[in-house]
């Protein structure tokens, strides 16, 4: 840390260094301000459009220690990803200092994802000696929010919605001073200039307001009252998980029987407590990007009341992320349900005033604050999938990370699927992810989408030069693609799953995709979902799909198992499927309704075919009597992966054979569907036949990759959000030397779309070959 | 070609196709039929043709189809219909005795709907080259709304009235041809209803927009009128009356009731300060009117919204058949 003594002036450079990458929001000025003073140099450092720009001037050694201790001592979340260096003249700056930004010119910087509250903020929210004791904006440099409050890059307070509080002398000597946490922490505040938090009645009146809000809510919550509270990327409804009635009391409010609620616990501890943690779990637990993790709950009895997540293994458990869930837990140190504040498929709520009117008849009361919330994200879910991370829904904490895509150069935009849509943007060898929007059937939604695509654009101030979108025509992603005036790319929906995988494993081909999900759009105007689909230089070629079998009722089909089983089979047995009412399908139906769906199978009535692996999931849930109706979706399938991880004994099912069959093969599972009707007929426990069944198709993969030849086998697609069925599937192909992959970043449902289709649209292996 | 369901396909061939080479003014080609004036008279003159599948169902035949379709296209613009010709295409080897039931058919609805068939064509065709029987109609009716009836004049504010509960022909069409044994039987519900709109338009109602549901249903009926009038609908789906039996029926066949195809129903927007008294008056003919919904800007958007217990949802003008979307 020796200064150096005065040098002779040949020995004086100076540089300027443009980096990007994730350099703003996360500490990376004050870090270079450190670095340059210990090293002596002068100059300054700037947030740009593009990411950052610096200009260090001091002897040609000290800036060549800057510079290697830039790459060594930079700490995530921070990263660059590009830079570029450039001689100046020399000006005898001896000074370094963190100017204004540049707002003009590019703009690719990185905007960053909101961050759990620190370790030292922790403290110092806990600290009665601390002038933040129990403020619940508290932030620094280090944690805070980020993407939910910026309204435009660089990322700079007077560009967020924190511009509307002047920091006081106190928040501002710290904003100036290099030896604090929170130089230049742009969400920077205290008790006296900083957000304030209000407790609102019903009708939204101030009960309460600061710590004396946060006690009456706590109150609230003991007693069992739902309350609503504004959080860091939209409205939670909150409840005491311990509270059976009250719990029950926000799934019929919400009109949601039976889909899991997610739960907020005070501590890693308590988590401990209620849930089996290993390593991997925890350390997603306790990141900066705090998201649910989907965990196996303890086999002993818990204080978690049944109906958080009926008939369901698993519960969704996230840790406290902001400084107020961290005060309202230590206060009640009880898990709590947080679930999204909406109703039905509606977004979540951002705006207080507007959760008075859409989550009236909800929530008891409103815990609100007064920092804007300008860009919606949810709450995000993990899974360890075969001991990696497998983001499910990617929200807070990720969104709008982006992703490196070297093909990419050109703008582009994406606008994913119908369901649990995203949108993507592709911009200079980058793919940013737009956060989760939701189900477009819904009006508020679709509002919302369309905000998510305009945010996404202005925030990068991009032109795009092409719209990607599904090729299903009714999707309203497709119509909003048809109408912006630009040229349209369709991409095939199972091809962009494959193509989301690949980016995600950085693949570039060749590999055999295995993409399996509820259904897309199928080339042929069939619903296909059951797709082996390889890519390689050439192009991309679909060699297989599952045995089709036709779905009565369409759309409602997805709702009822039992008719996903009815068309199975159907496919097996024939006419004389209708007649063996010994099967929970057949017999759950009234005998006048019978011989209507057995018209319907025989003649095609709204019952179109499907290559659907979802499908078959739903079938086989409903023929070993574990789901006749679903009252969420995914329900059936997750009853039979629960099924096989029950299973005590072992089975077999024959392995679903590969036929040649015109342009692409039909890997046969009708003679395994005989097989589990046989067997559940004679008695074999239905979690072992769940579990053999998991094992069948695990074989099926396997056979057809060895058919293929292609040794990089990727899973894809909403099935292979089914732990047991990756994980099954990883283990078979590696026992196999093949090399499976499956998703990490991207979610593997429909979420991942829109990242598939950019890749899609920047000319990844487009063209159909045979 | 697959542009027969009445969606977004057929109505992208008229836009595309038919317009092009045939409209000469923005107003020509409209959905139901054309108004034009001659020496001091105003008219109406609308053209259908009938292609159903089977010819015979409960409720009706393609007689009665094709008469109650014309008059109906003819009372949607506000005209009193008159005079309708026919146009017959015959399968070689069609039997006489169902010739003859489709005529008496054609007779009885034209004597019900007061117009009279003036003028017609008959053409066979080799065997296996047609369906048994093809039948067009063309009508001409005395233009009885002093003002035009169209989108366009829908404002923000207007009324939406359905003039009766919704599905029963497309399910009765379907089990029909289907053979899908419903335990209670269930009639089309074609009818002509230039009466109920004559009353409306004598009692001085100001109607903005007349529709009769054909393909499609309500949705696809009310889509058309929201884009080009542009203007957003909400509806309520609680006010929607499907019968039971057709309820039943659309639930066990997987099909939403708002997209099924009626033959005898239609939906008038009017000023709200009008829907009462339109309820009341359509009540009076025997029709069983309710108010379902009302008219709001578009904003950005003309978009029919259906206010449900789980949220609103979007209703989309589908390209054909009903094709799931979720994954
Ligand atoms: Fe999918
Ligand atoms: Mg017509
Ligand atoms: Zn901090
Ligand atoms: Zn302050």
């Amino acid at each position: 840390m020796s200064a150096p003594t005065s040098s002779m002036a040949e020995d004086r450079q100076r540089l300027r260094l443009d980096v990007s990458g994730a350099v703003q929001g996360v500490g990376f000025r004050p870090f270079v301000h450190r670095l340059a003073t210990s090293e002596g140099l002068g100059g300054f450092v700037r947030n740009t459009g593009a990411g950052v720009s610096l200009e260090i001037e001091g002897p040609a050694q000290a800036i060549e220690r800057f510079l290697d201790r830039l790459d060594a001592e930079i700490a995530p979340p921070a990263a660059i990803h590009a830079r570029q260096l450039h001689r100046l003249s020399v000006r005898e700056e001896r000074a370094f200092a963190i100017v204004a930004s540049a707002s003009d010119g590019e703009c690719s910087a990185l905007v960053m994802p909101d961050l759990a509250t620190c370790a030292a903020c922790l403290a110092e929210l806990l600290d009665p000696a601390d002038r933040r004791y129990r403020y619940p904006f508290t932030t620094c440099m280090h944690c805070g929010p980020r993407y939910s409050i910026i309204e435009a890059v660089p990322y700079d307070r007077h560009r967020t919605t924190m511009r509307r509080f002047a920091m006081c002398t106190r928040c501002r000597d710290e904003y100036e001073d290099p030896a604090s946490r929170r130089f230049h922490a742009e969400t920077n505040a205290c008790p006296d200039c900083g957000p304030q938090l209000a407790l609102w009645n019903r009708q939204g009146e101030v009960v309460a307001t600061a710590h004396q809000a946060l006690l009456q809510v706590a109150d609230a919550l003991r007693r069992g009252d739902i309350v609503a509270l504004k959080g860091l990327g939209g409205f939670q409804l909150l409840v005491d998980a311990r509270n059976e009635a009250a719990v029950r009391r926000l799934r019929e409010r919400k009109a949601r029987p039976g889909k899991p609620f997610a739960l907020m616990v005070p501590s890693l501890g308590e988590a401990r407590a209620i849930a089996q943690i290993g390593h991997g779990e925890e350390q997603r637990l306790v990141s900066g990007a705090a998201p649910i993790v989907l965990l196996r709950a303890s086999p002993a009895p818990t204080s978690i009341a049944p109906g958080v997540a009926p008939a369901n293994p698993l519960l969704g458990i996230m840790l406290p992320y902001t400084p107020l869930h961290h005060l309202l837990m230590h206060e009640l140190g009880f898990p709590l349900v947080a679930t999204s504040g909406n109703r039905g498929e509606e977004p979540i709520v951002i705006d207080e005033a507007q959760a008075l009117a859409r989550l009236d008849g909800l929530a008891d009361s409103f815990l609100v604050h007064d920092r804007p919330i300008l860009h919606r994200v949810d709450d995000s879910v993990v899974r360890l999938i075969a001991g990696q991370e497998t983001v499910l829904r990617r929200a807070r904490g990720y969104a709008p990370l982006s992703l490196d895509a070297p093909a990419i150069s050109a703008p582009l935009l994406a606008l994913g699927g119908h369901q649990k849509n995203t949108v993507a943007l592709g911009v200079n060898g980058r793919i940013v992810l737009g956060p989760h929007v939701g189900d477009l059937g819904d009006a508020e939604t679709r509002a919302a989408y369309a905000s998510s695509v305009e945010d996404l654009l202005q925030l990068y101030r991009v032109q795009p030069q092409a719209v990607a979108c599904d090729r299903h025509p009714d999707y309203y992603s497709t119509r909003l693609a048809e109408g912006f005036g630009l040229p349209v790319r369709r991409v095939p929906h199972h091809l962009a799953h494959v193509l989301a995988g690949m980016l995600d494993n950085g693949l570039d081909g060749p590999v055999l995709g295995v993409a399996w999900d509820g259904n897309g759009y199928g080339d042929d105007g069939t619903l296909w979902g059951g797709e082996f689909i390889v890519v390689d230089e050439a192009g991309y070629r679909r060699v297989a799909q599952l045995w089709p079998f036709r779905l009565p009722g369409g759309e409602v089909a997805m709702r009822e198992p039992r008719r996903a089983a009815l068309g199975a089979l159907h496919a097996v047995f024939g006419e004389a499927a209708l007649s063996m009412d010994a099967l929970a399908p057949v017999a759950s139906l009234a005998p006048a309704e019978r011989p209507v769906l057995a018209r319907m199978l025989a003649r095609g009535v709204n019952a179109p075919a499907t290559s659907s692996a979802g499908r078959l999931f739903d079938a086989v849930a409903s023929i070993l009597g574990l789901c006749q109706k679903a009252s969420f979706e995914g329900e059936a399938a997750m009853a039979v992966e629960f099924a096989a991880t029950r299973a005590e004994s072992a089975v077999s099912l024959p392995t679903p054979t590969v036929s040649e069959a015109g342009d692409a093969c039909l890997v046969d599972w009708r003679p395994m569907l005989a097989a589990i009707v046989e067997a559940h007929r004679a008695g074999v426990p239905a979690e072992a036949l769940a579990a053999a069944f998991h094992e069948a198709l695990a074989g099926a993969i396997v056979a057809m990759a060895m058919r293929v030849g292609q040794p990089r086998v990727l899973l894809t697609g909403g099935c292979f959000q089914n732990a047991r069925l990756t994980e099954r599937s990883v283990q078979r192909l590696r026992d196999a030397s093949l090399i499976p992959y499956w998703h990490h970043r991207i979610p593997p449902n429909d979420g991942g779309l829109a990242a598939g289709q950019i890749a899609f649209a920047a000319g990844f292996p487009t063209e159909e070959r045979d | 070609l697959a542009h027969g369901g009445g969606g977004l396909l057929t109505h992208r061939l008229i836009e595309r196709l038919f317009r092009p080479a045939f409209a000469e003014a923005p107003e020509d080609l409209t959905h139901d039929g054309a108004v034009f004036e001659i020496d001091g008279t105003r008219l109406a003159f609308s053209t259908d043709s009938y292609v159903v599948r089977p010819l015979f169902f409960p409720g009706g035949d393609i007689g009665t189809l094709a008469v109650n379709g014309t008059v109906n296209d003819l009372a949607m613009c506000g005209a009193e219909p008159l005079y309708l010709s026919v146009g017959l295409v015959l399968e070689e080897g069609f039997a006489i005795a169902d010739l003859r039931r489709v005529v008496d058919s054609m007779r009885q609805a034209a004597k019900a709907a007061g117009v009279r068939l003036v003028t017609g064509d008959t053409k066979v065709v080799e065997h296996g080259k047609g369906d048994g029987l093809y039948i067009n109609t063309s009508g001409v009716g005395r233009l009885l709304a002093a003002l035009p009836i169209a989108p366009g004049r829908v404002r923000p504010g207007d009324a939406v009235i359905l003039s009766g509960d919704i599905g029963r022909h497309g399910i009765a069409i379907m089990a029909a041809r289907e053979g899908l044994g419903f335990e209670a039987p269930i009639h089309s519900d074609c009818a002509p209803l230039a009466m109920p709109v004559r009353r409306l338009i004598e009692a001085g109602v100001e109607l903005h927009c007349l529709r009769d549901l054909t393909r499609g249903g309500l949705a696809t009926a009310l889509i058309e009128i929201a884009e080009t009038g542009n203007v957003g609908i909400q509806l309520d789906e609680a006010a929607i009356v499907v019968a039971e039996p057709v309820r039943g029926a659309c639930e066990i066949l997987g099909l939403d009731p708002l997209y099924v195809a009626n033959e005898g129903r239609f939906v008038a927007l009017v000023p709200a300060a009008d829907a009462e008294r339109t309820v009341a008056i359509l009540r009076r003919c025997g029709e069983s009117a309710v108010a379902i919904g009302n008219v709001e800007a578009a904003n950005g958007a003309a978009a029919v919204r259906l206010g449900t217990i789980g949220g609103t949802r979007v209703l989309d003008m589908l390209t054909g058949e009903q094709l799931p979307r979720i994954c």
